[in-house]
């Protein structure tokens, strides 16, 4: 089991292989659907982001509300496939990978390559368990959009495996 | 003639849905504990194996199982000798959808689905009501999650296609789904009916009990076939490859036109939270 503490820089991200177990802590932000609309609309506008994309890690995801006594809902992740459209976008602007679930586009494979990125998959389902692991959350931009809003996360020992490495190689 | 106030059937789905979201149901945890018990070591066993603590952890916790708490689906059967009194049987049932989300801490996923605005309640529920005979309500609460619902998909099918075309239809809709709905998936299938009819027939086929069989012997087969060819196909937990990539597959059938053969396949994935009670 391979310990991260994201965000990773590109010689950490070359050392991950397709298949590797591993546990992420760190610092990770939410985004799914509706967000990924907005942050590719204001990167077509020239507006300044919610958060530093360069070499940023977004985890898709939206959780439940936490229960009082809980730092967030159950959080587990979301179909990777729908953000296909937005995630080479992001990787060219610096994002430095992504967590989700389930098989990405050979467009987002080449993103990942040609800016040295990586793709992890979390267990899809486990939402109690991720939701227990989000240490701090911080809801830091597009409120209205409930539980699709981008949230900073601060996590302890995510589970994930190393879904696409930054050669291409794939675990799907 | 039975009175029973709507408020006796909000009541029930309230605590159905509190129920539901946080545990799964006893036949579906025991197919998860087999195929990770089945499961070489590697991705897929570690994926199950962390699906089944996440269950604990969910129950002890009190915690959705999963953060897709899902769209409500709400089906009814009502005894043509009931009488229903009190609130409008919608509101009652969307009122009590709307209290145990807000209560339960989970996720409120339903939007428009033009604008994407949130209705920020997950109301409106899904619901069918069916008149049958007697004086009891059935209620069956299945909360859907949607990464497992955008996998599926509605066939119209030649006759000539006949049973082999079936079992094609449900074969490959959980190929060409992969690893995007949550494997290992449980797989409800509409056989016949009209489009309407034959794509609820593939959802009510999910609130059977995972591992049951239709009563047809040769709709049977066909569940047993087309479940042998689907863990084949070496998706496995979470697409990580393994021997399981369903845990059931239930077809459901309704008589259909002389022309047709309509096959709907709903594709539920390992969080199989669905409940049952009669009033």
């Amino acid at each position: 089991m391979i310990e991260l503490n994201l965000p990773i820089d590109k010689e950490q991200i070359k050392k991950l292989h397709a298949g590797d177990s591993v546990l992420i802590s760190g610092t990770i932000y939410t985004a799914r659907d509706c967000a990924h609309k907005r942050l590719k609309e204001m990167i077509e506008r020239g507006e300044k982001l919610p958060f530093d994309m360069n070499g940023a890690f977004i985890y898709y995801a939206g959780p439940c509300p936490a229960k009082p006594g809980y730092a967030s809902g159950s959080c587990g992740p979301t179909t990777s496939a729908r953000m296909d459209a937005y995630a080479p976008l992001l990787l060219d602007n610096g994002l430095g990978g992504m967590i989700g679930k389930g098989e990405m586009s050979a467009e987002v494979t080449k993103a990942l390559v040609r800016n040295t990125g990586v793709y992890f998959a979390a267990i899809g389902g486990a939402g109690a368990t991720y939701g227990k692991a989000i240490k701090k959350s911080e809801l830091i931009a597009f409120p209205e959009l409930l539980s699709e809003a981008v949230r900073k996360l601060e996590v302890q020992n995510f589970p994930a495996v190393v879904a696409t490495d930054c050669e291409g190689n794939t675990i799907y | 003639m039975r009175k029973i106030d709507t408020k006796e059937i909000a009541d029930k789905i309230y605590k159905m849905a509190l129920a539901a979201c946080v545990s799964l149901t006893p036949e579906c945890k025991r197919a998860l504990k087999d195929a990770a018990d089945g499961e070489d070591d590697g991705a897929a066993k570690f994926a199950l194996e962390t699906l089944i603590d996440n269950c604990k952890t969910a129950e002890s916790d009190g915690l959705p199982v999963c953060q897709d708490t899902g769209m409500a689906v709400v089906i009814l059967e009502i005894g043509q000798d009931v009488f229903l009194d009190g609130a409008p049987l919608e509101d009652a049932v969307n009122g009590a959808v709307r209290k145990a989300y807000a209560d339960g801490y989970f996720r409120k996923s339903i939007c428009d689905p033009v604008t994407r605005e949130n209705t920020g309640d997950n109301t409106p529920a899904a619901i069918h009501t069916h008149v049958c005979a007697g004086e009891q309500v059935k209620i069956t609460f299945l909360p859907k999650g949607f990464g497992s619902e955008n996998m599926s998909a509605m066939y119209m099918l030649k006759p000539a296609q006949g049973v082999d075309g079936i079992i094609d239809a449900i074969v490959n809709t959980v190929k060409n789904a992969g690893s995007r709905p949550c494997p290992p998936v449980y797989v409800g299938v509409g056989i016949g009916g009209s489009f309407d009819t034959c794509a609820y027939l593939a959802k009510k086929a999910l609130t059977r009990e995972v591992g049951s069989h239709s009563d047809r012997a040769d709709i049977a087969e066909i569940e047993r076939i087309a479940l042998e060819k689907i863990n084949a196909l070496n998706i496995g937990c979470q697409g990580f490859h393994g021997k399981t990539t369903a845990i059931g597959v239930s077809c459901e059938w309704a008589y259909t036109h002389i022309a047709g053969l309509p096959v709907a396949v709903n594709i539920q994935c390992h969080c199989v939270r669905c409940r049952k009670e009669v009033i």
